[in-house]
């Protein structure tokens, strides 16, 4: 169904990313030389999780005439934020800097892409909010960047991705919480690959729908990680979100980590209470792309997450996984809705409870900014 | 897990098929009799060559008494070797109509040299119908084979075909590409053939990738939640490189993997399939429909909502004619058969999933 009011909070929209040459006037002397000598100022970094011609990639009648989806911000305003009514968008830029080996270089082209974001995007439309992209397999230098830009408070929250280096739990990344935490900043954990292992546990998949389906499992890997190594009881003001995610896989997690939990308390004493209460707590996943046949599925499934907290209304755009307005599902109540468009951002987004003079055309908007 | 049995009468409960017991041998010198000179050298001079780091040993140590029922331990060797308990604790005990085996250990589905991994999986085929399924009828055994070599193991399973006490092919789903690659079809044109379904149960040990794609989890809990997952991509894998277009006939047993998240995992196969059905033309139905025809779930360890009726969501979704009962015996984690449900299943029901389903897959009288 189509936004049943305006002023929703899309937790996931991706303007297209920048070319390695726009990013030039980003960076400093030694790195310019580094991409114009040896012609990686020609490179696309696009990454292999989004090849730009694939149907998931991006819908057909949002595809443009010349450049890339979600190219400019007129076509991010009349496709996206005016249709939907959004009244904030925060921008997940799918840039390739993340799956360079040279941590140093990664470092830079993230730093590069978080400027670029913030001087081309976000100066100029008022509703757009974004991610801090870091070269997470250097904890140190990704806290370097967290730290340059957390005096910004439209960047909202910090952008890993699903398949990397190791699992996201484990104490190396830790700092990196530590930042994202004391500086108010959500932790997300998009779809994706930088294929430092192979996407599955028995090897690499032949297709790349096949690579997509899987990243729920993925995602299940993360949380179990981040679940075992006792991030949420280290950081508890920690918000993760996971971005592109699913949401079908969820209550299966949730039961078999409380029973597993059971059996296995010697092992993670820190963990304590039931793994679900603390997933519930603690981790947020966008809506798009929803994994359900229709509405009566839908409820069932809600019910079994056990709570309308966790859900953050997404549009994924300009990627294809709906067609025309219908961005929600059938048959989530307003009551249902006002959680998932509004207020589940709010309370997962600390920096965007700060802004008091966002435009709102809904009245209980004071109880739900708190 | 681990509480000592209730003692049931098992003639006021309904006989059961048990879909996963795991029998051991006594000391690994068992399978001598079954091996040639040559490799019973090599096994007491080299052993199994694997892709860990620890020799002999699990690299996630389990929770308690090396992942095996405290009760089970026999007075001599290890739980699952010695029949006469096996029988009075649980085949007995719980109404056990018929047992699958699912002998994991040194069958040679993770063995590196192929070569010894076929000797290995010729002498536990033996193995098995000497110690335990002459003995004791109840028992049925599973032609254990090395999937990296899907030559030998077609001479394998046509070497036992005529044998009606292997229910079913074993091979690893920790294998060292996706099962769904075409270097593994003839093993599945070998079961179709003999009328065998495939067996993939849970594997401890790696075909050379990470149990995820971040690489290795830290903790046994993760490691244990692991294999689900693993389990979701491999049945992706058979679906999406056409195995069940293929094989039309093909049937394919998930066992100890969990079955709650099938049904997810078909509506998240079906909605990208819909976008991105130009890449995969060789499938003519969305994915879901080829689970639904062609696989069956064992239920240990069974998820356990924090509302039970939650589960009878699922195995709907699922089908209750896909549902076979599993009690892992000897291991940790076993599931009883008077307490697997925390729901009030019909007569129908119970009938089906305790018993009939495995009965028909499996031809069992």
């Amino acid at each position: 169904m189509k936004v049943p009011f305006k002023g929703a909070i899309d937790c996931d929209l991706h303007p297209a990313m920048p070319s390695a040459s726009a990013l030039l006037p980003y960076l400093d002397d030694y790195w310019r030389d580094q991409l114009v000598n040896r012609h990686i100022d020609k490179y696309s970094f696009v990454l292999t999780s989004y090849p730009p011609g694939s149907p998931l990639s991006a819908r057909p009648d949002w595809r443009q005439a010349s450049g890339a989806p979600a190219g400019d911000l007129d076509a991010i305003r009349s496709q996206a934020l005016d249709p939907f009514g959004s009244r904030i968008a925060i921008c997940n830029v799918l840039h390739g800097a993340i799956a360079l080996f040279n941590d140093d270089m990664a470092a830079a082209l993230c730093s590069a892409v978080n400027d670029w974001t913030a001087h081309e995007l976000l100066d100029r439309e008022p509703r757009l909010r974004a991610s801090i992209l870091v070269p997470a397999h250097d904890p140190a230098l990704a806290v370097h960047e967290l730290e340059r830009l957390a005096d910004d408070h439209r960047f909202v929250q910090v952008l890993l991705f699903a398949m990397g280096d190791a699992l996201l739990g484990r104490r190396t990344y830790w700092p990196i919480y530590a930042a994202a935490e004391k500086q108010g900043l959500a932790i997300a954990i998009h779809a994706g690959s930088t294929y430092r292992h192979a996407p599955t546990a028995s090897g690499w998949p032949a297709h790349r729908v096949e690579d997509y389906v899987a990243q729920s499992t993925a995602f299940e890997s993360q949380l179990l990680s981040f679940l075992a190594e006792g991030v949420f009881q280290k950081f508890p003001a920690l918000k993760l979100v996971l971005s592109e995610s699913g949401v079908t896989w969820l209550p299966t997690l949730l039961w078999r980590t409380n029973k597993t939990w059971r059996g296995v308390r010697p092992e993670v004493p820190w963990i304590d209470r039931p793994p679900a209460e603390i997933l519930r707590e603690h981790v947020r996943l966008t809506l798009q792309p929803l994994d359900v046949p229709d509405g009566r599925t839908l409820a069932r499934t809600l019910e079994h997450i056990g709570t309308d907290r966790m859900l953050l209304f997404s549009t994924d755009y300009p990627h294809w996984h709906f067609d025309g307005e219908d961005v929600l599902p059938d048959g989530l109540s307003d009551e249902a809705l006002r959680k998932l468009m509004i207020d589940n951002p709010l309370e997962t987004f600390p920096r965007l409870r700060e802004g008091a003079a966002m435009s709102d055309n809904r009245g209980k908007k004071q109880e739900a900014v708190r | 897990m681990n509480v000592p049995l209730r003692h049931t009468p098992a003639s006021a409960a309904l006989a059961v098929v048990d879909c996963d017991i795991h029998p051991a041998y006594r000391s690994p010198k068992d399978l001598y009799p079954f091996l040639p000179a040559r490799w019973q050298e090599h096994m007491s001079t080299f052993g199994e060559h694997l892709r860990q780091g620890l020799s002999g040993q699990l690299a996630w140590p389990r929770m308690m008494a090396a992942g095996m029922r405290v009760d089970s331990f026999p007075e001599q060797g290890p739980p699952g070797s010695d029949l006469a308990l096996m029988r009075s604790q649980h085949l007995d005990a719980n109404g056990v109509e018929y047992g699958m085996l699912m002998q994991l250990s040194r069958g040679g589905m993770e063995e590196r040299n192929l070569e010894f991994a076929a000797a290995l999986s010729r002498a536990v085929n033996d193995w098995q119908l000497a110690a335990f399924v002459e003995p004791e009828p109840r028992l049925r055994a599973g032609i254990v084979v090395p999937q990296e070599d899907a030559a030998f193991a077609v001479t394998e399973i046509e070497r036992r075909a005529a044998d009606p006490r292997f229910s079913q092919i074993l091979i690893s789903p920790r294998s060292s590409d996706p099962l769904g690659h075409r270097r593994y079809w003839p093993i599945y044109e070998a079961a179709q053939r003999c009328n065998r379904p495939i067996a993939l149960h849970v594997q401890g040990f790696s075909g050379g990738h990470a149990s995820t794609a971040s690489g290795w989890p830290t903790y046994y809990m993760q490691e244990h939640y692991a294999a689900s997952s693993g389990m979701q991509n491999t049945l992706m894998s058979l679906v999406f490189e056409g195995v069940f277009e293929h094989f039309p006939k093909l049937k394919v047993v998930l066992i100890e993997g969990g079955f709650a998240w099938a049904p997810a995992l078909c509506w998240r196969m079906d909605k990208h399939w819909e976008r991105m059905r130009k890449e995969v033309p060789h499938l003519t139905r969305p994915p879901s429909e080829y689970v639904r025809e062609h696989c069956w779930f064992t239920t240990q360890p069974i998820e356990e909502p924090e509302t039970p009726a939650h589960l009878a969501d699922i195995i709907g979704w699922i089908g209750w004619d896909r549902l076979m009962f599993s009690t892992d015996y000897p291991h940790w984690d076993f599931d009883d058969p008077q307490h697997v449900f925390k729901f009030t299943l019909t007569d129908e029901q119970k009938r089906k999933v305790f018993r009939d389903n495995a009965k028909a897959l499996y031809g069992l009288q």
